[in-house]
């Protein structure tokens, strides 16, 4: 009887979307011969697939909410396979050897084109990583992150135009005016909360790619700034191939840093502040924690990398318009920090190279690149709303047997 | 004078414009508190299936308001089930998860409809015929307000008044206020919460529609990318009136309206938007909860 | 805890060892003459990329049936740049490592800057179909950039021309729809009115693409007294602006550019769209080389061809050219023979200038009667 009724649910279901998607698919009219295209197949299409799709969509829900009981049940070990894997030093160590080795192989055994998408999907590792403190650990939902990789990348830019300041002079700078600007959009949005906050940062990202582009004065406006020098070392002349190598190993070197800076971060006074705000704001200012000014450092802290991102993603590119900066690129860098698990540095990691890597992989099917891009964002969440990799809270433990008696971590 | 009072009636449209598709965000809003980004997609998809209808239509020789009609009441229907079916697959099984969770299924979602209207159909722009037919007492008025915009304003107007009205009195819309002020409660007083949610993501799509069918007649072309321009500025105006209400959906609306209306006739259409956002900022800097939102105090 | 930061590094590492392992660089046989395809392929933009493609997959036929060129075959590389300049760096790096001879590309003038840098340092040719920034022939800095389009400042020329001397208007109105080519193409305007003396600008402003509404800007356009309004940008917004402009009994002219000249701008604006004065490429409707191109798309592919696509014909033929004459596809050599030898194409006969653009193309002003666009003479 099971079988049968899971059937009808299935045909149903299968009616319902090939009704549903009937105008959309089947109809085309070309307005202006005056013909209508009728393309019966792409019914028969999604009939069958949606009959076929619904199976596995109950069975995966079906798993997913028998996984929460017995998570509820308490029989699920509450630290994930992933992380048991990596607390296990017998398996990360020469793993992690293994993958030194690879990272720095990598661009002399693949071609300049591999290395540069690498690259990219570093420069994204470290925006997610910019982007994690402000979301992921003080819960402060920023749809505007690209005005602060905006700001870095014509920082660059325009120094370099008018001043012919060099690349590294230029770096700290853009770091420095990511803070700024953070403070600057902290300033006004301090007393908001949740979804007002996110309307506005999203009104600042889009007031910033709109100044740029209408103040011809400042910025050259939508015709962007050309030639702009890649990364220079002591003055050698590099080739195009040569360069690219040596952003390579740029960006390892500044996510090395990043990832360090970030972990230190999170344990450290600010980072703990920050995670009490995002659980909850009145009982944080009742510890005593200064809630203005927890938040500011999570903007200006946050917008520092996009900064510096924005630097050498003017380098990079060697030409920068406004058009680069849209509210869809805040929309991918909150999705890698979303995707790969909010608050998890390797969460965010994975996620980038996932939402990079992949498209770019996928140019065969560039038509439905962005297609499958949603659907992916769109069953990652229902599957698994933690991200890849579920943030484990830091738990303290007593032990007797500690020395001293002090409490040690565990 | 005239050019203030033509200012005046041009945000006015545009306002209410932005009012209709802003009544879909504030209701889900305040049932679920989620900011439903693949609203405007519905509004595109409206726009397209009427486009579809009518041109079928008229082709078969059929005229006049009879297609206007038809058009409307399939684009609702279909809004309202596409509506319904996005909240079934992105949005229902997210109810226990992380806050952003649903917010990034919404994106996901925005972005696979739009890629699925341009790929079934096209990426090219596509003239929408002008469903409304002239109204011949608006003629000697043709240079302050066309038949359409006239429309389009009496119809915000109309259908704000019913959605009012209708939360304000039915079983349905006391279900879904009920659920609005605190879900576990409802439930217990025997309120179907998954039923109400349904419900309200039915009625803020079939709305969309509407909206899809006046605005497209107005602007006279469509595409695929139409929803998310006009999601992102109705959003706005429903954050500034106080997200979760429906008046204050459509003061947000027209002040969003006026504001651009009057910042590109005495300033520069160049800023036009970053007018409107400045605006959005100061006023929440003031009333943090919006116009007319109701600023809450947070439970502890 | 000190371990984590290299765990981290751990992860991320292995994650892309991964992909990498199964998507590694391809390796192509030696002996074709690769011709890379390079603009927008999917996306929003992809209706002015794709024909482009089309139209380089059928001179490449039709040479390869007889026989290639030098006694090569030609192969083709398509590659998507969704017109981002960001992307465009990684598609030419992508074309430039599976050791692509030339270039057809890119369609965007911000990707084509992007990209031609890193074709630049390779020593590669790119010839565009479309990229009409006056920078990249005038500056200078891209030696190895070709275009069969003429540039945006011949356009902006041409319209504020018409607009003076032909239609005697003294009051011009410039907007813009604040894109790249839009507001690049008005600001030229806006100089060349100034510096005739014999008109002035009494309005230049940015419209904001996309928008629900533009009852405003049309207000202050009629405030204004203008007696032309020039505009720079695409179709949509043009077809927008005339709708309102004429439905509020405003009949002064309306003079575009290429991005107008389109005719889905008359399927959309319909009857409004009568009387619009747009400039575009020179007629080539009784070129014999055109209508066999045409007929060939049509035979192959079922369907008018679309944007740009005898500009993207004769830039295949014209770099394709320029190899068999060059006799090899060293960069001098066929760089020289791009500016020496005059080469048939669609558009007419055509070679280039010093700078890469093309001499024997030009625009024409075209007006919208009766529902078709007639040239202007």
């Amino acid at each position: 009887m099971k079988a049968l009724s899971e059937f009808k649910k299935a045909l149903i279901i299968s009616l319902w979307f090939m009704l549903l998607t009937f105008p959309i698919m089947v109809i085309r009219v070309n307005t202006i011969e005056k013909v209508v295209e009728w393309r019966w197949r792409n019914m028969a299409f999604i009939g069958i697939g949606s009959f076929l799709l619904s199976f596995v969509w109950r069975y995966l829900l079906g798993r997913k909410e028998k996984g929460r009981k017995l998570a509820e049940a308490g029989s699920v070990e509450a630290r994930p396979f992933s992380r048991r894997l990596l607390d296990e030093p017998r398996i990360y160590r020469p793993a992690l050897a293994a993958v030194t080795l690879f990272a720095v192989a990598f661009p002399f055994l693949f071609s300049s084109y591999q290395t540069n998408i690498m690259t990219t999907a570093l420069m994204y590792v470290m925006l997610g990583l910019g982007l994690n403190i402000v979301v992921g650990l003080a819960g402060l939902l920023d749809l505007g992150y690209v005005a602060f990789y905006a700001v870095g990348a014509y920082s660059y830019a325009l120094l370099n135009h008018h001043f012919g300041l060099g690349f590294w002079a230029i770096l700290p700078v853009g770091a420095l005016l990511g803070v700024l600007f953070g403070i600057l959009l902290g300033f006004p949005v301090l007393r908001l909360r949740g979804d007002y906050l996110a309307i506005v940062t999203l009104g600042f990202g889009e007031i910033i790619r709109l100044i740029l582009e209408n103040w011809n004065e400042f910025s050259f406006g939508p015709s962007g700034i050309a030639n702009i020098p890649r990364p220079g070392l002591f003055g050698i002349q590099m080739s195009l191939n040569e360069a690219t190598i040596y952003l390579y190993f740029l960006m390892i070197a500044l996510c090395l840093f990043t990832i360090f800076v970030v972990n230190r971060l999170q344990d450290s006074r600010i980072g703990r502040a920050w995670i009490a705000l995002r659980e909850d704001e009145v009982a944080c200012q009742a510890m005593g924690i200064d809630k203005t000014k927890t938040k500011l450092t999570a903007f200006a802290l946050g917008a520092t990398w996009a900064g510096m991102v924005g630097v050498i993603f003017a380098a990079k590119t060697t030409f920068i318009n406004p058009a680069s900066f849209t509210f869809l690129e805040s929309a991918m860098i909150l999705s890698i920090v979303v995707l790969g698990g909010m608050g998890s540095i390797i969460g965010v990691i994975l996620g980038a190279f996932i939402l990079i890597l992949t498209p770019e992989y996928l140019r065969a099917f560039s038509n439905y690149r962005m297609l499958l891009f949603g659907t992916t964002m769109v069953l990652m969440m229902v599957f698994r709303p933690q991200g890849i990799v579920t943030n484990v809270r830091r738990i303290y433990k007593f032990r007797a047997r500690g020395r001293d008696g002090e409490p040690s971590q565990a | 004078m005239d050019y203030f009072l033509e200012l005046l009636l041009g945000g006015l449209t545009r306002g209410s414009i932005y009012a209709l598709i802003a009544l879909g965000y504030t209701m889900v809003y305040g049932i679920i508190e989620l900011i439903n980004f693949a609203h405007g997609e519905i509004y595109m998809i409206g726009a397209f299936t009427a486009l579809i209808v009518a041109s079928v239509l008229t082709m078969n020789g059929m005229t006049g308001i009879s297609v206007l009609i038809l058009a409307s009441v399939v684009a609702v229907l279909y809004s309202a089930a596409y509506g319904f079916t996005v909240e079934k697959i992105a949005y229902k099984p997210l109810r226990q998860a992380p806050r952003l969770s649903p917010l990034i299924s919404a994106i996901g979602m925005s972005i696979f409809l739009q890629n699925y209207v341009l790929l079934a159909q096209t990426s090219d722009y596509l003239p929408f015929p002008n469903l409304i037919p002239v109204l011949p007492f608006m003629e000697p008025y043709s240079q302050l307000m066309g038949s359409t915009e006239l429309v389009i304003v009496l119809t915000t107007t109309v259908v704000t008044v019913i959605l009012t009205l209708f939360i304000k009195f039915t079983k349905i819309g006391k279900a879904m206020r009920a659920t609005a002020q605190d879900r576990s409660m409802a439930m217990l007083t025997g309120v179907n919460v998954n039923r109400v949610i349904s419900n309200t993501f039915i009625i803020g799509s079939a709305l969309a529609a509407i909206g899809g069918v006046l605005i497209a007649s107005h602007v006279g072309r469509i595409n695929f990318y139409i929803g998310f321009i006009a999601g992102i500025k109705a959003f706005t105006a429903a954050v500034l009136g106080g997200i979760g209400s429906i008046p204050g959906a459509v003061l947000g609306g027209l002040v969003l309206g006026w504001t651009e209306s009057f910042a590109t006739g005495y300033v520069s259409s160049d800023y036009e938007d970053v007018f409107a956002f400045c605006l959005l900022v100061l006023i929440l800097i003031f009333r943090p909860a919006g116009l007319l939102g109701r600023s809450t105090a947070q439970k502890v | 805890m000190k371990y984590s930061t290299f765990r981290t590094a751990l992860l991320t590492f292995s994650g892309a060892a991964l992909l990498m392992a199964v998507l590694s660089g391809s390796l192509f046989a030696a002996d074709t003459i690769k011709l890379g395809v390079a603009g927008a392929h999917s996306g929003d933009l992809a209706s002015y990329g794709l024909p482009t493609v089309k139209a380089a997959e059928l001179v490449v036929k039709e040479i390869n049936a007889k026989g290639g060129i030098l006694g090569r075959q030609v192969e083709l590389l398509v590659d998507d740049d969704v017109c981002k300049p960001e992307v465009a760096t990684n598609t030419a790096t992508k074309l430039v490592s599976q050791k692509v001879d030339v270039v057809i590309g890119h369609i965007c003038s911000g990707a084509t800057k992007a990209a031609l840098g890193i074709y630049k340092d390779a020593k590669v040719i790119a010839i565009s179909p479309s990229a009409t920034n006056p920078d990249l022939t005038q500056s200078g800095q891209y030696p190895n950039f070709y275009r069969t389009i003429a540039s945006d400042d011949t356009q902006a020329l041409l319209e504020v021309n018409f607009a003076i001397d032909k239609l005697k208007v003294k009051k011009i109105a410039v907007l813009h729809d604040k894109g790249d080519y839009g507001k690049g193409l008005a600001e030229y305007a806006k100089k060349f009115i100034e510096e005739s003396k014999k008109a002035t600008v009494v309005l230049f402003e940015g419209i904001t693409p996309g928008a629900v509404d533009y009852s405003a800007v049309v207000q202050k356009i009629k405030r204004s007294g203008a007696e032309a309004v020039i505009f720079g940008g695409y179709h949509p917004e043009a077809s927008s602006i005339v709708s309102q402009m004429r439905k509020k009994d405003m009949k002064i002219h309306f003079i575009s550019d290429d991005g107008v000249k389109d005719d889905t701008f008359i399927k959309v604006a319909q009857k409004y769209a009568e009387g619009v004065y747009a400039t575009g490429p020179k007629d080539t409707s009784k070129n014999p080389l055109a209508i066999a191109a045409i007929e060939a798309h049509k035979k192959a592919y079922g369907a008018d061809p679309g944007a740009f696509f005898l500009n993207g014909y004769a830039a295949a033929q014209a770099i394709l050219a320029a190899i068999q004459k060059a006799g090899s596809t060293d960069y001098a050599a066929v760089g020289k023979a791009l500016q020496t030898e005059f080469v048939e194409t669609p558009l007419g006969k055509i070679k280039f200038d010093k700078r890469g653009d093309a001499i024997g193309v030009g625009f024409s002003m075209y007006q919208v009667r009766k529902g078709v666009y007639v040239e202007v003479k």
